[in-house]
């Protein structure tokens, strides 16, 4: 039978292991902005080399699943003499790799801006970094804000992954709890509804932001 | 009002991969006149237009603005970003969408121009931005977003931005083509008064009463070649040219009814 007493005690640590799971989805999409903003900035670029960089990087990282790039990334840490905490290469992986989704998210906004939106700027003679930090960059935000927020809620469920390398987020918690409980049903349903909690809370912070800049 | 430019335009060519779009196109626009470019779409008006601001590079032939050339320093060498910003400051231009950048209200899109390329302070700005919107009959408009405002707003908004910076000579890309016809009225008016005030104006149109009106002179084009330069009557009234007779038949069979 389905027992609600190991289900509501299993809350309890779940919740605790819940702050490891916000830390690397929160700080690997903090990552993945800045490199991703980088990356698609040099995919943008009229260089021909980092165009390819850029282009490199983004294919690779979404050509290989997260789990075998925590792996790769994990193990190659001590080879080359680096002693890095788990938490530390989890997030710097995680952030890696939303950084290709998220500078493919930025380049898809900006493509979507009508050319005039630039030609105007252009044609009362602002130079080109006003017309990106005033007119295209604003707009991009805007437009790009549900497919980030998406992104967010992607990494939150993947951040269960980083399990491999030993971190005791909400996953690897149900996992050990379920071993001691013998109630593994009890323990992953109440796993189920901490993501879900978490995820419907970042869907109304989208909302509200989407509200916000709506214009 | 600032002194208003001319333009002389040389044996201009201009080519979109192997389509031809200008070719050897020479006209000379007077200072403080109205010219009007007429002709079927695909003609090159726009193209020719968008020459003028170096929006759209010539590979060949000759624009200048009061005698300077614009986009090259020389034929074949390109001009600075910086020289040629220095250029457009002087040249306004009005879409035909419009081009109100959506995030800003109305006021802070004729001021930010005036803020970003002629270095106004932010409060200087905003009262020139003021004083453009009230001219062309929006100032109780100023707070409002694009999407807030009818198409034919939204387009006077448009002229206010490039008026403010005090150009020396505008040019209109179709600007009532995207419009409600109830709503040209209200933008062609402010056209009107521009074109009173003896600005250089160069008008993309296909609103034949506004160039038989306004304009000093009429272009009329046809794939890629100028076909007609002459006063309106000449053109719109007594065309010579059987390809201006043609277009200027099915342009009437349309509007009648």
């Amino acid at each position: 039978m389905f027992s609600f007493a190991v289900f509501f005690e299993s809350f309890g640590p779940l919740f605790w292991a819940a702050r490891y799971t916000l830390l690397i989805s929160v700080l690997g999409i903090g990552l993945g902005l800045v490199i991703g903003t980088l990356v698609c900035a040099a995919r943008l670029s009229p260089y021909l080399p980092l165009r390819r960089f850029a282009a490199i990087w983004v294919s690779f990282l979404r050509g290989v699943p997260l789990l075998v790039q925590l792996l790769v990334f994990y193990y190659t840490l001590p080879v080359i003499g680096l002693d890095v905490p788990p938490t530390v290469a989890a997030v710097v992986t995680v952030g890696i790799c939303a950084s290709a989704y998220i500078s493919e998210i930025w380049r898809g906004a900006i493509a979507a801006l009508p050319k005039g939106q630039t030609e105007a700027a252009v044609a009362i003679g602002m130079n080109p970094r006003d017309v990106w930090t005033r007119v295209i960059l604003p707009q991009a935000v805007t437009l790009s804000l549900p497919a980030l927020i998406n992104e967010l809620i992607l990494l939150v469920k993947a951040s269960s992954l980083v399990s491999v390398v030993g971190i005791l987020e909400i996953t690897r918690a149900s996992q050990a709890q379920a071993a001691t409980t013998f109630r593994p049903l009890e323990v992953y349903i109440a796993a189920a509804c901490i993501y879900l909690l978490i995820n419907l809370c970042l869907a109304a912070l989208g909302r509200y932001l989407e509200h916000r800049t709506a214009v | 009002m600032p002194a208003a430019s001319s333009v002389e335009i040389r044996k201009v060519n201009k080519h979109f991969g192997s389509f031809h779009a200008l070719k050897d196109v020479d006209l000379s626009i007077p200072p403080g006149k109205v010219t009007c470019l007429i002709g079927p779409s695909g003609s090159g008006k726009s193209t020719l237009l968008r020459c003028i601001n170096f929006l759209e590079e010539y590979d060949s032939g000759e624009v200048r603005i009061d005698g300077q050339l614009i986009g090259y320093d020389a034929p074949g060498k390109k001009m600075s970003g910086r020289k040629l910003r220095e250029m457009r400051r002087s040249i306004g231009m009005v879409f035909q969408q419009f081009n109100l950048w959506p995030h800003m209200t109305a006021k802070e899109n004729v001021a930010e121009g005036l803020i970003r390329v002629r270095g106004m302070s932010k409060s200087e700005a905003e009262g020139r931005a003021a004083e453009a919107l009230a001219k062309v009959g929006l100032a109780d408009k100023m707070a409002n977003h694009p999407s807030r405002l009818s198409g034919g707003q939204q387009q006077r908004v448009a002229i206010a931005r490039a008026i403010a910076m005090e150009p020396k000579l505008m040019l209109f890309d179709e600007p009532t083509s995207a419009l409600d016809p109830e709503l040209v009225g209200e933008v062609l008016n402010v056209m009107k008064t521009l074109a009173g005030e003896g600005m250089t104006m160069v008008v993309v149109t296909h609103e034949m009463g506004f160039a038989a009106h306004v304009a000093d002179q009429v272009v009329f084009m046809e794939k890629g070649e100028l076909v007609g330069v002459d006063s309106p009557d000449r053109i719109l009234h007594h065309p010579e040219d059987a390809r201006i007779q043609s277009f200027l038949r099915t342009y009437h069979e349309r509007n009648s009814f």
